[in-house]
């Protein structure tokens, strides 16, 4: 209700006939209780019917045996989880998926840190170097794998081209477990590096000056600074985006999917070199139908989001934390 | 691309003194540190901006040259004349035009909805007083936390159960409305909508859905363009949810039809990669136009520290 101002007129209102109050007072007051419930209605059904029944209802598909297509065969328990955790697949896909979280998101971070640092200092032409370094990030994930596969060519390949100035022989990047991690976490540093940036750069703004001031006088470098200063004191945003990008990092799909020559029908790789879950979980529930089987890895993967996004939330709480 | 380059820094004190703040400067932009940067930090950004633009730009040289050319000792660094040869094989290829259409219906109305739904909510949350407001508040915001794309399965289960697989409804009716931006469109509801023309508009007798429309929607408008912008761009190049749920040969979006272009017997770069041009060109321009306010957005979208 709306709030006003002075208080509660003397409650005994000259009401000329209590039982027929005015149609357009009561529909005013119906307007005032209803009308707000009605305008937040939408978000909440759409998010019920498509974002979390799917996934509740993904637990419930997990302990079947169930088909795309035949349906419901049976309940069979746990069963898939016990498969889960003896499918050699999975386990190869959980590795990849961490080893490239790992080589992607602790480089993209430091250099988002670094980026915004320089973005802090007083620039000519703000706007375009802040615009410059997010361009990366409104570019489609299709389009920058495809630009990254040729890049990352074998025998054409720009990097492999450049690396032959220093006599370093061409390195067949998607046959190797490392080489094919290292060329996708390169594509996923150069999309989100700016957009960390920009984040950081936002909380830095409203650091206080006078603690930059105090620092000059008291002649602390400018690294000193930043690692005692600056810091700390974004360290909720930091803490923020370790969490993002842990929740995106560990589903990671269509860098490495589309790095495999042979795009959406491909399994990362010609041994799975690059495959990550949610890949396995798009060839097991999709690609090959098996709607309990792909279940049991999305609700595995669920949990592992969830195991690293509380150990990332407590680590970089205290590394950024003052001393 | 030439990087533009900066005007030299103005000569700064040899003599590190507290730096005194100059008038000229506007006092909304706050940086840290007194002196002007030197060369080093232009020279830094400059690098980081070649490396951020150079995929983009072998895109186009590569697009604009045969496949040959690519094969070739030493790469190009320039483009060829091939441009419309290439523009001209991906539609023949693949059926671009369709995937346009359906990208364009798609992004755009998720962009407007988005923006419709998102404002009525977070006009709600904002400027309306009602019992739970802000523990439902809360709830919309960590919903954000929730990982969607784990529950493709059901999800694709059930827009079969609608018969909507294959169908454009499919990507449109899950992505009409988000959390990020009733956030978004309650923070710019706080921000610019007094409470006192709210109040007025009450007292005129406005109900609070014309309020909403008459006050509060042209109040939040250029927050609703960068909300507009965010979202199309996020709806354009959308792929795992589009991959899953639609045809690629009844009803593909952009994004599909380049996923498609990649996986062929032989790879053709310069097929490929004139796609990717010609997917990622609309979004591009869109963002080096209303980049300004993209930027501004989302510096003030970021938590602050």
């Amino acid at each position: 209700m709306v709030a006003s101002t002075t208080p509660p007129e003397t409650p005994q209102r000259p009401t000329p006939s209590r039982q027929r109050e005015p149609w357009r007072e009561r529909l005013a007051r119906w307007d005032l209780r209803g009308t707000p419930y009605l305008l937040i209605l939408p978000f909440f059904l759409v998010f019920m019917a498509f974002g979390l029944f799917p996934l509740l209802y993904t637990g419930w598909v997990s302990l079947h045996d169930w088909h795309v297509v035949l349906g419901d065969q049976g309940f069979v328990g746990l069963a898939n989880f016990a498969t889960l955790m003896s499918d050699p697949n999975f386990w190869n896909a959980l590795f990849n998926t961490l080893s490239i979280f790992l080589l992607s998101t602790i480089p993209q971070l430091l250099a988002a840190l670094g980026l915004a640092a320089l973005l802090d200092r007083r620039l000519r032409g703000r706007t375009f170097w802040r615009a410059g370094v997010l361009l990366p990030n409104v570019v489609s994930v299709v389009a920058v794998a495809l630009v990254f596969a040729q890049l990352f060519g074998r025998d054409y390949g720009v990097i492999n081209h450049v690396l032959g100035w220093f006599g370093v022989d061409p390195v067949n990047w998607r046959s190797g477990t490392w080489t094919s991690h290292f060329a996708i976490s390169v594509m996923v540093v150069w999309r989100w590096t700016g957009y960390n940036a920009l984040i950081y750069l936002a909380a830095m703004q409203s650091v206080p000056r006078e603690l930059y001031e105090q620092a000059e006088i008291d002649g602390a470098s400018r690294w000193r600074t930043f690692w005692s200063i600056t810091v700390p004191s974004i360290r909720p945003t930091i803490v923020f985006t370790v969490l993002v990008s842990t929740i995106y990092g560990l589903q990671l799909f269509a860098e490495p999917q589309l790095f495999d020559p042979k795009g959406t029908a491909g399994v990362g790789g010609n041994s799975r070199e690059f495959q990550t879950v949610t890949m396995y979980l798009y060839e097991e529930g999709v690609r090959l139908g098996d709607a309990g089987y792909g279940s049991t890895i999305a609700w595995a993967l669920f949990l592992i989001v969830l195991v690293f996004a509380l150990i990332n939330f407590r680590l970089s709480r205290r590394i950024a934390s003052k001393d | 691309m030439a990087t533009r380059t900066p005007n030299p820094p103005a000569p700064a004190p040899s003599d590190a003194r507290v730096a005194e703040p100059r008038p000229r400067r506007r006092s909304t932009s706050r940086d840290s540190g007194g002196r002007r940067p030197g060369l080093l930090v232009y020279g830094l950004l400059s690098v980081i901006a070649v490396v951020s633009v150079f995929p983009l730009y072998w895109s186009f040289v590569v697009a604009s040259r045969d496949n040959s050319a690519v094969a070739q000792a030493s790469p190009p660094m320039l483009p060829g004349g091939n441009l419309f040869e290439n523009i001209a094989r991906v539609f023949d290829t693949v059926d671009f035009w369709l995937a346009i259409q359906n990208s364009l219906i798609v992004a755009g109305t998720v962009a407007v909805s988005n923006v419709f739904l998102s404002a009525l909510a977070g006009f709600a949350f904002a400027r309306l007083r009602f019992p739970g407001s802000k523990w439902l508040f809360v709830l919309v915001v960590g919903t954000m936390m929730v990982p969607t794309q784990l529950g493709i399965i059901p999800l694709y289960m059930l827009m079969s159960e609608l018969g909507w697989y294959g169908r454009l409804e499919a990507v449109i009716v899950p992505a009409l409305v988000s959390a990020f931006g009733v956030f978004w469109m309650r923070q710019a509801c706080e921000e610019t909508v007094p409470h006192e023309l709210i109040e007025a508009a009450r007292v005129d007798g406005c109900s609070v859905l014309r309020t909403f429309w008459t006050v509060a929607l042209p109040a939040v408008r250029p927050q609703a363009a960068v909300l507009a912008m965010l979202t199309f761009m996020t709806a354009w190049n959308d792929f795992f949810w589009p991959l899953v749920v639609l045809d690629p040969n009844e009803s593909p979006t952009v994004q599909i039809v380049l996923s498609n272009l990649a996986s062929g017997y032989f790879t053709d770069y310069s097929l490929m990669l004139t796609g990717a041009t010609l997917g990622v060109l609309p979004v591009v321009v869109l963002f080096i136009l209303l980049a300004r306010y993209i930027v501004g957005g989302v510096m003030q979208g970021a938590v602050k520290g």
